[in-house]
């Protein structure tokens, strides 16, 4: 070996010791946490949707009368009628109680077909981008195909074609969101495979399945989780839109987008009463997107 | 000389480039072209070229991170990946890497301790000896594991992150260490430190170094032998002084010519450098260096110089038709190019 | 550039096929006889036999697919059987009307996204900026089958000032560019407009903020120049951006605007989807995904051969 060459033995004696410096430790959890109680304006509509989801799960309680109890003499009642806080609709019902019992279906039916897709096209994108190649190509390709609808035109495709049903809805939903999920997903993956720590846990002997559950999961998590959470707003707009037109729930069920189209009948009689369940589907909607954009400032994710 | 610990012979790896309407192949890059080599157990052998000259390329081959197009690595007597030889699995236990990138080669998402047990765990160790290992390990890389081993990468400094770097190559026991610029990345004094740490972890665990570098200095501090990449060619081999006091290969010695050096003594007069290297997408005809080579001259265009032994017992070889007597070259003679 | 764009163009063939594929299948899916799917449940015997032979249903479903592509690749897209006219027919005057919407919905998308989102850019982290970057979140949220549920109830029920159904004056269903109809466009092309509007803005104001920060606009802030030209240099940098947001925009427009025809009884494509659904009517429902699906095809392949054009760079990568 040849001798310490000057560069090399007189920095490392004039240098600052390396090791004893340690920045003060702070799990990634706590920073995002950190910067979320900083953000007051997610702060709020999180604060705004833990209140829409409560009051639909304990809309029995909250309820002041029965959703399906139909008051002919009551029909169409204005907001503020003594007995009826917000008015009753075209049967009479309260329109209230049918507000906080109709959120369940609309958030059931919003959320789901996100979680679905989230499970079906999260694991899709996780394939394509680990295994990269042909496997790729036939999942990525495939999924370009339903990429080449715009995502109301797939959803009414599908459930005009099943028909009517909340189940059918769930379903056709479910199809619109796995492409848009497995794309990100993939994108995400094939750049967490191309570095180095994956290289180093492969150097290390380990198979696919223990570097996916190891290392590419937990990466690739926290993108794909906001990217959906963001799509829950455009959910809940679609699944309510496919009730609007008589292709979600069926009547007498409680829910926002259906609610929304039989009062269009009677806008003429009782305007601002017939546009309550669409502010909720509005506000639920825009609450979502302002937690997800938050949620992704917080995480510094960048998409 | 006894059986090299690492025998490279004919390795090979080209990358396609797509193009075209139908996106067929339309030209390759010949990153690792027909490259031979040895290592000795115990020794350093030194990788240095420009950056694209296939340095890296050739660690990934010798772990098996990519497939060669051909060629074969023979560890311990035992070629890797064939039938009759030694499992790519088994392999990977015996021979580890470092990688330059020292935050992008640690999870993010994973404290010190989980980085370094990951390899044991892997191959078998409980979780309790895996984490004792960490341990261990972290405190012979010079870092405190009270102090660090709940850390995550993000609160580490560079020479800090590549110190669990290499305690994590030498988690699982290896005999050989590839070090792919493992710290050229670092400022110069924390590099100093981690070299010297090196060092140290050699003698320790009697190790075997593969040091790929473009820094000629740390090259030659380390190294007990050094290669010379140009191009996915290895243009001359042997042994560090011989290549540094006497470089027979005129781009081995416009490398040298370019190095810095604090020693006046040691600087030479050769002609610098000029031009990037050529694409290696359609790398030059013959001799590769023969377009950046002040001494070229028709034959070095027409043929490929072989690589030749110039001092008994391997200790240089050189791949230049000035080393090769009748090679028809008007500089020609068995020792290559004067001093 | 000529092979990305000669590539591209290949590219869409089997994307093309593909959608076809899906659009034959939901005959399939939906439930019963796929027979009952496209033939009404009155139908006498002769024709159910006729209609058996002519969609191949006593064939083996790929040679079922074939013949009904040869069919559509033709023109023909089966008879509606609310109609018992031919599906091509209605889908053509549908189309016009829906383009019309579209027209109207991107032309003022573009406009104001662009406005707002470059002003918004520009002064960044200011009130305005706040403004327009809450007006853009707002707009992606709003459901706006419900955005033009109250537009109605403000100008049409509480003001009365705007027609709040139709195309024209006494349900006209032909189009004409005077006073009397164009009033009937101003509630349904705002509507629509929202989510571009929306978008556009989130995009132009990312874009332009992004290329603030890089060092070419900070040499010319350097060089003196005044903030007017710097705003050109900037503008001129986020036009393929904005171009391709738009694009698209178009393309999903035609799609949303089912819910919003609805809404406004306005008689384009959303209003015979609704037809169909409404009446179970397959063949209908089939012929009009696969005009707009197919429309939505092109209109991205537009917008990335025009993207190649501006920016070579989009090409290589």
């Amino acid at each position: 070996m040849a001798d310490t060459t000057p560069v090399a033995a007189g920095l490392a004696e004039a240098a600052i010791d390396d090791t004893q410096v340690a920045a003060k430790s702070r799990s990634y959890w706590t920073t995002v946490w950190q910067s979320l109680l900083r953000d007051p304006v997610t702060l709020v509509f999180a604060g705004i949707l833990i209140t829409i989801l409560m009051s639909t799960i304990f809309a029995d309680v909250l309820a002041p009368a029965d959703p399906f109890k139909t008051n002919m003499v009551k029909r169409l009642k204005p907001i503020g009628t003594p007995g009826f806080l917000l008015g009753a609709d075209e049967l009479g019902r309260d329109m209230l109680s049918r507000l906080l019992h109709g959120g369940r279906l609309s958030l059931v039916m919003g959320i789901s077909p996100v979680a679905l897709a989230l499970v079906i096209g999260g694991m899709l994108g996780l394939t394509a981008g680990f295994l990269g190649g042909k496997t790729n190509m036939a999942i990525m390709r495939t999924i370009d195909v339903f990429y080449a609808f715009p995502s109301v035109l797939l959803a009414i495709a599908i459930s005009g074609a099943l028909g009517a049903g909340i189940v059918n809805a769930i379903i056709s939903l479910t199809i619109v969101f796995i492409p848009p999920i497995a794309r990100v997903t993939e994108s995400v993956t094939t750049q967490i495979r191309n570095l180095d720590y994956v290289e180093a846990a492969r150097a290390s002997g380990a198979n696919a399945f223990t570097i996916i559950r190891a290392h590419v999961l937990s990466n690739v998590a926290g993108p794909v989780f906001i990217y959906s959470t963001s799509l829950i707003s455009v959910s809940i707009i679609l699944a309510s839109g496919l009730s609007f037109l008589g292709l979600g729930t069926e009547p007498p069920k409680p829910e926002w987008g259906l609610m929304l189209n039989t009062l269009r009948q009677s806008i003429y009689v009782s305007p601002w009463v017939a546009a309550l369940p669409g502010a909720m589907i509005f506000l639920t909607s825009l609450s979502f997107n302002m937690l997800s954009d938050g949620l992704r400032t917080a995480m510094d994710i960048r998409l | 000389m006894r059986a090299p610990l690492l025998h490279v012979s004919g390795l090979k790896k080209y990358f396609p480039i797509k193009g075209g309407v139908l996106n067929r192949t339309v030209a390759q890059v010949q990153a690792v072209d027909f490259v031979d080599f040895d290592v000795a157990r115990g020794e350093t052998l030194g990788i240095v070229g420009e950056s694209g000259c296939g340095k890296s390329t050739t660690a990934r081959l010798l772990m098996h991170l990519i497939r060669p197009d051909s060629g074969a690595v023979v560890f311990d007597g035992m070629e890797v990946g064939s039938r009759e030889g030694i499992a790519v699995h088994d392999m990977r236990k015996r021979m580890q890497m470092v990688f330059q990138d020292s935050y992008s080669s640690l999870n993010p998402r994973l404290p010190v301790e989980g980085s370094i047990a990951f390899g044991p765990m892997v191959h078998g160790l409980g979780q309790t000896a895996a984490r004792a290992r960490a341990r261990d390990l972290l405190a012979k890389v010079g870092l405190d594991p009270n102090l660090f081993i709940r850390r995550y990468p993000h609160e580490l400094s560079g020479g800090q992150r590549q110190r669990v770097n290499i305690a994590r190559a030498l988690a699982l026991e290896p005999e050989v260490l590839i070090l792919d610029e493992a710290v050229s990345a670092l400022d110069k004094s924390v590099e100093a430190q981690v070299l010297n740490l090196l060092m140290d972890l050699k003698r320790e665990f009697d190790l075997t170094f593969v040091f790929i570098s473009h820094d000629l200095n740390v090259v030659r501090y380390v190294s007990d032998r050094v290669l010379v990449m140009y191009l996915g060619k290895v243009v001359e081999i042997g042994d560090v002084d011989a290549i540094y006091e006497s470089p027979r290969h005129p781009y081995t010695r416009a490398l040298l010519s370019a190095m810095p050096s604090m020693d006046p003594d040691r600087r030479t007069d050769a002609p610098p450098l000029t031009g990037d290297p050529p694409n290696p997408i359609n790398p030059p005809s013959g001799c590769r260096f023969h377009t950046r080579c002040p001494f070229a001259e028709k034959v070095c265009e027409l043929k490929a110089p072989a690589l030749r032994s110039i001092r008994a017992g391997g200790a240089q070889s050189v791949a230049c038709h000035m080393a090769e007597a009748g090679s028809g070259h008007s500089k020609s003679s068995a020792e290559g190019l004067p001093a | 550039m000529f092979a990305y764009i000669a590539r591209r163009i290949l590219y869409v063939i089997p994307i093309a096929l593909g959608v076809t594929v899906i659009i034959f299948g939901l005959v399939h899916i939906a439930p019963g006889d796929p027979l009952n799917a496209v033939v009404p449940p009155d139908a006498p015997k002769e024709t159910v036999q006729i209609l058996i032979e002519a969609y191949g249903f006593d064939k083996p479903i790929p040679v079922q697919y074939a013949i009904w592509l040869g069919r559509a690749l033709s023109g023909d897209f089966g008879i509606s059987f609310a109609t018992g006219r031919p599906v091509a027919e209605a889908i053509a005057g549908g189309v016009v009307n829906t383009l019309i919407l579209a027209a109207g919905a991107i032309l003022i998308g573009m406009t104001l996204g662009c406005l707002i989102g470059a002003i918004a850019g520009y002064y960044q982290g200011s009130w305005i900026d706040k403004l327009a970057t809450g007006f853009a979140i707002a707009g992606v949220s709003v459901p706006h089958y419900w955005l033009g549920l109250v537009l109605v109830i403000i100008f049409s029920v509480e003001m009365n000032v705007l027609p709040a159904m139709g195309m024209g004056p006494g349900g006209a269903k032909d189009w004409a560019w005077d006073q009397a109809h164009m009033r009937h466009l101003i509630l349904p092309v705002i509507t629509l407009s929202v989510i571009p509007i929306g978008i556009i803005t989130r995009s132009v104001r990312a874009t332009v903020a992004e290329i603030l920060t890089m060092e070419f606009v900070q040499t010319l802030e350097a060089k003196g120049l005044k903030s007017f030209r710097i705003f050109l240099h900037v503008c001129a940098n986020a036009a393929p951006t904005v171009l391709a947001v738009s694009g698209l925009q178009i393309g999903y427009l035609l799609g949303g605007s089912i819910l919003v025809e609805t809404v406004f009884s306005w008689p384009g494509t959303g209003f015979l989807l609704n037809d169909a659904i409404f009446r179970r009517d397959i063949p209908l429902l089939q012929g009009v995904i696969l005009v707009l699906a197919m429309f939505f095809v092109v209109m991205n392949l537009l917008v990335d051969i025009l993207q190649s054009l501006i920016d070579p760079r989009m090409a290589r990568s």
